[in-house]
């Protein structure tokens, strides 16, 4: 066993997985709104509707083809770097990620092709039906990820045989409530995520006084989708929270710096979680039985310390402790700028409000955030183990990988990774700042569903605004 | 089961290498010419289908993961290097579809990306599968070869062979899909292609003689497997006439047939071992309940699905396509 090498493949799984994740919970949200806009444009037939669905189509489709790409890389990543894991739950992970494959991927590449190139040659009816389907690939996506995750958080419904985890319960393992609380989480995430990027553009268009119009569709149902979504996303992430208390109390314990035993608990707000001396710093501490209520619904229940629990079973303290605030308070900035955002423009005061438009611009980062240390939380706590209280993440490497082996490859993907997200985020910023393109508008209205898009193409682009198209 | 889902696996493969194999092809085609109309013209010949070609790739790592996880751990880890060489590679290549659309001063770095992406995709598979003809050492059922014991001239020679095959595959494609230059061009390349892949054939039959591979001893055993090259060598003659003949869609299949045969013959002179000769079928094959949760769901109604989707996507898609940008 090569401990730098495991370390490497730890940070290569790391890397190349947090990269991942952050298109396609920008994608997921957005095919959804997608779909929405084609239906209101085909049911209202207000041109407003499809230059908007055009404008972010073209958005989708660099954010998926980026999501795509470096998704095919997790599908071989549990077998190279991680061989005895994926040998041993193979029986179990194996097919949930073939339904992934099979349901989802097949799925939104079939209908891809159609949604970015097909306008012309479909009817109506079957590109938003297409459109729908694109839709649906990524949320069947995000479920099978989160079944396959969550089995590894919470493993059940399997018997150890022959040095295999074997499954002998399929519906425990996918209808659990595990699964159930976070799916929602994550999917809900993902909405929020386009949701805001999708309102961050039309508060930097207000901002800039261009493409007032589309701004203000996609400043209304970017924070409206928000406001009502947040409550929702905070009540299922609490359900997250009573899954971990009750089935990861090292994790539990590590998120909230507890060390130990208490009955009923503290609430540490903030504090500098020292592993060495098994003590917080600087700790702001909400009295007993704050902890118990937010851990367990309860006003007297015991809550788990780390001192308890064997110093070798312990996950990094700090990491989680730390990602998951980072996290409740992206959640809770959100919050109060889709509340306010929402109220105002209830109110048609939203776009004199510069201070507040300014905000929300700046907010887009924050979903993403949100996400990626939610997602640091679940699994650096997880650690030490790759399948909870079942295999640890250091005998679950490949036995004969070695330090120069991992060095080489988290090298190359770190420089490709780091060369074509820099060129898709600058190139997704120029589209934003380039601003929808209202030609479509002039075409005649019922001609524009069936118009072929390079008729259209090769009249000079015609940007309203002051802003140029790059190169 | 084992049986339905080796075949399934079996065929997803072959799914994989004939419809990635000819975007893959253009993509080594497309650096053979710089001018900028017919590279639009090429890549608008593949760009609606190449995602969902390459999503059968990911279909055949997740059948080998969930129904023979013993097979697909110890390739996967074999293989370290070339896997993940080969995932930079269509990562690279993916993303130029997209990219080069978005820049005209720096769509040179995407159309390197797009060849080289092509390339060494290509090469990964080819350098992959010589490995496992010549079979990676193994101790005790596990994999003892160290990071290069997939690098070997047999292994090089067939990575080449592929690059050729994908190529001819891609020309065949253009010859198909398109008109005007591109079509002129490609059918160039495809005389040249396809006495390329001849000879290819011709030495790595002459290297597994004077090499006295394993494999060969196979098909002394069973000489009923000289059906697929017979067939093969049949297509051959076929698809000198129709390349003669000028004729747009004829080759093409004529070529995907030749690679049925090729992979026909691979896949049975293995039999019935999955990596010669060390883990069989049976050996790796997952539990039953796994396999039945994979059949009740997966193989029954999924897999049929997907072949409507994919039916549907090249129908959608079907005949010559335009020369100009169809892309937003």
């Amino acid at each position: 066993m090569d401990l730098t090498a495991l370390l490497l493949s730890r940070l290569q799984f790391a890397f190349t997985i947090s990269f991942h994740i952050i298109f396609p919970s920008f994608t997921i949200g957005l095919a959804a709104w997608l779909t929405v806009l084609e239906a209101l444009y085909l049911k209202t037939g207000r041109t407003t509707y499809r230059v908007v669905f055009e404008f972010w189509l073209k958005i989708f489709g660099v954010a998926f083809g980026l999501g795509v790409v470096s998704g095919v890389v997790m599908a071989f990543q549990f077998g190279t770097n991680w061989s005895v894991l994926s040998k041993m739950s193979g029986p179990i992970q194996g097919p949930l990620l073939a339904y992934e494959a099979f349901t989802a991927f097949a799925l939104e590449a079939g209908f891809f092709g159609v949604l970015i190139f097909g306008r012309s040659r479909v009817p109506p009816w079957l590109y938003l039906f297409s459109t729908a389907m694109v839709a649906l690939g990524t949320t069947l996506s995000a479920f099978w990820i989160l079944v396959n995750n969550s089995w590894m958080q919470v493993p059940v419904g399997y018997v150890l045989q022959n040095g295999m985890y074997v499954p002998n319960d399929w519906t425990k393992i996918i209808f659990n409530s595990v699964v159930w609380s976070r799916f929602p989480h994550m999917l809900f995430a993902a909405y929020l995520t386009g949701a805001f990027c999708v309102a961050a553009t039309g508060a930097w268009y207000l901002l800039r006084r261009t493409y007032q119009a589309e701004a203000h569709i996609m400043l209304r149902m970017g924070l409206g989708l928000a406001a009502v979504l947040i409550p929702v996303q905070l009540f299922f992430g609490h359900l997250c929270g009573l899954y971990v208390n009750h089935y990861q109390p090292s994790k539990m314990a590590a998120i909230e710096g507890r060390w130990n035993n208490e009955k009923p608990g503290s609430e540490v707000l903030i504090a500098w979680p020292d592993e060495q001396n098994r003590q917080n710093r600087f700790a702001i501490t909400l009295p007993p039985p704050f902890g118990s209520m937010i851990d367990s619904d309860s006003l007297t229940s015991a809550e788990t310390g780390l001192n308890s629990i064997p110093r070798e079973n312990w996950p990094p303290v700090a990491i989680p402790f730390f990602t998951f605030r980072i996290m409740v308070g992206c959640g809770l900035v959100m919050l109060g700028l889709a509340w306010l955002g929402t109220y105002l423009s209830l109110r048609r005061r939203l776009e004199r409000n510069r201070l507040l438009l300014w905000g929300i611009f700046l907010s887009f980062p924050l979903p993403f955030i949100a996400i990626l240390t939610g997602w640091y939380t679940a699994e650096v706590g997880r650690q030490p183990w790759a399948i909870y209280g079942v295999l640890r993440t250091a005998d679950a490497m490949t036995p004969f990988l070695t330090a120069q082996a991992a060095t080489a490859s988290l090298i190359i993907f770190t420089a490709v990774y780091a060369f074509i997200f820099s060129f898709g985020v600058f190139y997704i910023y120029r589209l934003i700042r380039t601003g929808p393109d209202w030609q479509l508008a002039e075409v005649p209205h019922g001609a524009g569903p069936n118009r072929p898009m390079s008729l259209g193409r090769e009249a000079p682009i015609a940007i309203r605004g002051t802003a140029g198209a790059g190169e | 089961m084992v049986m339905f889902w080796i075949a399934l696996l079996a065929i997803s493969i072959l799914f994989y290498v004939l419809l990635d194999g000819f975007d893959l092809g253009v993509g080594i085609l497309f650096g053979l010419t710089s001018s900028e109309a017919r590279r639009q013209h090429m890549l608008n010949a593949i760009a609606p289908v190449w995602d969902g070609n390459e999503t059968w790739l990911v279909v055949a790592g997740v059948i080998l993961w969930g129904c023979f996880p013993v097979v697909y751990s110890t390739l996967m880890s074999a293989f370290y290097l070339p896997v993940i060489l080969m995932l930079l590679g269509l990562i690279l290549r993916g993303v130029a579809f997209e990219f080069r659309y978005k820049t005209e001063r720096m769509r040179w770095i995407w159309d390197l990306s797009f060849i080289g992406g092509s390339l060494v995709a290509t090469l990964m598979q080819g350098l992959m599968v010589g490995a496992l003809v010549e079979g990676l050492q193994f101790t005790n059922g596990q994999y003892t070869g160290g990071l290069f014991g997939w690098f070997t001239p047999f292994a090089v020679l067939c990575a080449v062979g592929l690059c050729l095959g994908y190529a001819l595959l891609g020309a065949c494609w253009l010859v198909m899909k398109a008109d005007a230059e591109v079509r002129a061009a490609a059918r160039r390349q495809i005389r040249v292609l396809a006495l390329a892949v001849l000879a290819f054939l011709i030495v790595v039959f002459i290297h597994a003689l004077a090499e006295n591979l394993p494999i060969l001893h196979r098909w002394i055993e069973r000489p009923y497997l000289f059906v697929f090259p017979a067939i093969g060598a049949i297509a051959a003659v076929v698809l000198a006439a129709s390349i003669l003949h000028h004729n747009d869609s004829r080759p093409f299949y004529l070529v995907s047939l030749i690679f049925m045969m090729a992979f026909g013959t691979l896949a049975l002179s293995f039999w019935p071992y999955m990596i010669p000769f060390a883990i069989t079928i049976d050996d790796a094959a997952a539990p039953p309940s796994t396999l039945a949760f994979m059949f009740w769901g997966n193989g029954l109604f999924v897999f049929p699905l997907m072949l409507f989707y994919t039916a549907f996507g090249y129908r959608v898609f079907r005949g010559k396509v335009t020369p100009t940008a169809d892309h937003h």
